[in-house]
């Protein structure tokens, strides 16, 4: 019998990229109020629910813990994931917390991963490619820095042998095969599965699940670490790019081709 | 005078097109040098005179490959404290990024990505939300590091060549827990400029069906990149390297031609700031005739090979 997994799934409220999206206020923050669990983090949360059912579920012993740092709706997407099949929920949520970049949130984030492997430390902390509206890639990377763990990032495949993990990180030149001794900090593509949706059963299932609210006191951060005040970067000004209007169109009546070239020398593009 | 370092992760033979943009910028903003890991060939050396690096730092290991980003990330963070740089650039690839991401931990600096411009006095310039919003942002302590995206600067080679003094730059060994690289497999190289780089793209979605031939041949006429939307990459005619969209590339040609594609939202995300769009669709609903500056309602398969045609033909 293999020993249990502990396994968070760090997961974001994200406005829908489905619809535009506005910056506003004094510091330009994102207007979060038509927001969704971050579609990238489905993978990451399959990819957790696929390693401990390979292990007996939660039946053995296995945790698939759902944290997500945000404001009041950010539970939204924690119920989301208890739904899909998270085992419990943790949101960490303190108001100085609002405006934290990416440093700011590896600091609480590796606090909160901290706390909660007070009892026994986890496994493993998985984690989507990117989130859709920071679109930085910053986190994952500053959290494995800030906990010392490996990172085993932009996996698009994902194995546990013993204590070992091994992945497939596709670059844009080569291919890697990586191993890495768990505990590790690990994000994955959206190439390595194929997310399941809530269904009947887990949506029921998921109002007896609990959801854990942390405060910064709670994690042990000094509130000046974070947010505003303890970022490293400031965003000074947001414009609005123009929207793109629709140029020329035309319907092929044999010759389109040769407009496309004719379009093209004119705007000096051949 | 201010003092930017550039990094330089593995140049190979040359440097390549990015780390020569990167190299420009920082001349512009200062004193250059360059931490640059990987065999250093001759060519590559003599390039880093060319535009102007004062000093050349390398790491004192030669194993950073053989782990994933941590000890590149303490090479780098090693080299920032040694030349006293204030200002780091990066190129924007995943890895520079995570390197990027690191090491700013490790030297509490602001890290700044998807970088189009950077003013003197180090205001970064960047487009947030898939391009929909241009920002300006500042690191606000000691240190910046700025990853920069390709296209973004005219290389161009300094006014006097220098002769860069080397550094070896101790790696610390406890460089940290790293995943370790047990294998790499080279990707064929296609022969045509990276997606990113490419001054030119011409991008396949479902109306392809499996045949980029087309495509291709448009590309290579006009010197540029075959990309694909998600469609086309998850049925398996392309590699998922080509993928143009929110969990793809992004690209900002000045020339992006998109064939067979639908244009929904997530792959709008990848190619809206290019400067010019063309489209090629049959569907004249599709959401890409929108925002094309010049759109074609018609087969691909018809339109494609005779353009390909045309401007051999005007090339002579």
């Amino acid at each position: 019998m293999e020993e249990p997994l502990k396994i968070i799934v760090l997961v974001k409220h994200v406005p829908d990229a489905q619809f535009d999206r506005h910056l506003s206020g004094p510091d330009n923050t994102l207007d979060r109020s038509e927001s969704i669990l971050s579609e990238l983090d489905e993978y990451a949360l399959e990819a957790a629910l696929q390693l401990i059912e390979a292990r007996g579920g939660e039946a053995a012993g296995n945790r698939v813990i759902a944290l997500s740092m945000g404001p009041a709706g950010a539970v939204n997407a924690i119920k989301k994931s208890l739904q899909i099949g998270a085992s419990e929920g943790v949101h960490l949520s303190d108001d100085a917390l609002a405006g934290s970049d990416a440093a700011a949130t590896s600091l609480a984030l590796a606090a909160a991963v901290r706390h909660l492997g007070a009892d026994a430390p986890a496994d493993l902390v998985i984690t989507g490619m990117a989130s859709t509206d920071g679109e930085t890639s910053l986190v994952p990377a500053q959290l494995a820095e800030r906990l010392g763990l490996p990172q085993v990032t932009f996996a698009a495949s994902l194995e546990i042998n013993g204590g070992t993990l091994t992945a497939r990180r596709e670059g844009d030149t080569s291919a890697l095969t990586v191993e890495a001794d768990l505990p590790a900090v690990v994000s994955v593509t959206d190439q390595i599965n194929d997310p399941r949706y809530p269904n009947f059963k887990g949506i029921m299932a998921a109002k007896k699940k609990t959801i854990t609210t942390l405060s910064l006191a709670d994690i042990g951060v000094d509130p000046a670490q974070v947010g505003r005040s303890g970022s490293w970067t400031a965003v000074e000004t947001a414009e609005a790019r123009p929207p793109r209007t629709a140029g020329t169109i035309i319907t092929d009546e044999g010759d389109a081709g040769i407009r496309l070239v004719d379009f093209l020398a004119a705007q000096k593009l051949l | 005078m201010a003092h930017v370092l550039v990094f330089i992760d593995n140049p190979g033979e040359a440097l390549k097109k990015s780390s020569l943009e990167l190299l420009t910028l920082a001349r512009s903003l200062g004193e250059a040098s360059a931490a640059v890991t990987g065999e250093l060939h001759d060519g590559a050396a003599a390039t880093l005179g060319d535009y102007g690096v004062h000093a050349l730092y390398r790491p004192s290991a030669a194993d950073l490959e053989d782990y994933l980003v941590a000890p590149k990330a303490a090479f780098l963070a090693a080299a920032v404290r040694e030349s006293g740089a204030t200002t780091v650039v990066l190129d924007n690839t995943a890895e520079s990024r995570e390197i990027a991401a690191r090491a700013g931990i490790k030297l509490e600096a602001g890290v700044i990505t998807d970088v189009v411009a950077v003013d003197p006095d180090g205001t970064a310039h960047k487009p947030v939300l898939a391009g929909s919003y241009t920002t300006t942002a500042r690191a606000t302590t000691a240190v910046a590091l700025l990853t920069v995206k390709a296209n973004s600067i005219t290389a161009e080679p300094a006014a006097e060549a220098t002769a860069p003094q080397t550094a070896t730059v101790e790696v610390p060994a406890d460089a940290g827990a790293a995943a370790r690289v047990v294998s790499r497999s080279a990707k064929a190289a296609s022969g045509r400029p990276d997606l990113t780089e490419a001054r030119v793209v011409v991008a396949g979605g479902r109306g392809v069906e499996g045949n980029f031939g087309p495509l291709e041949e448009l590309a290579d006429a006009l010197g540029g990149a075959v990309g694909a939307s998600r469609a086309a990459t998850d049925a398996g005619w392309i590699g998922h390297d080509a993928q143009i969209g929110q969990t793809g590339k992004t690209v900002s040609p000045q020339l992006y031609i998109s064939a067979g594609i639908s244009g929904a939202i997530q792959q709008k995300a990848g190619m809206q700031t290019a400067q010019v769009i063309v489209a090629v669709n049959k569907d004249a609903e599709s959401p890409v005739f929108e925002i094309a500056d010049f759109g074609i309602i018609g087969d691909l398969f018809q339109v494609l090979p005779q353009a390909t045609e045309e401007i051999n033909k005007r090339k002579g």
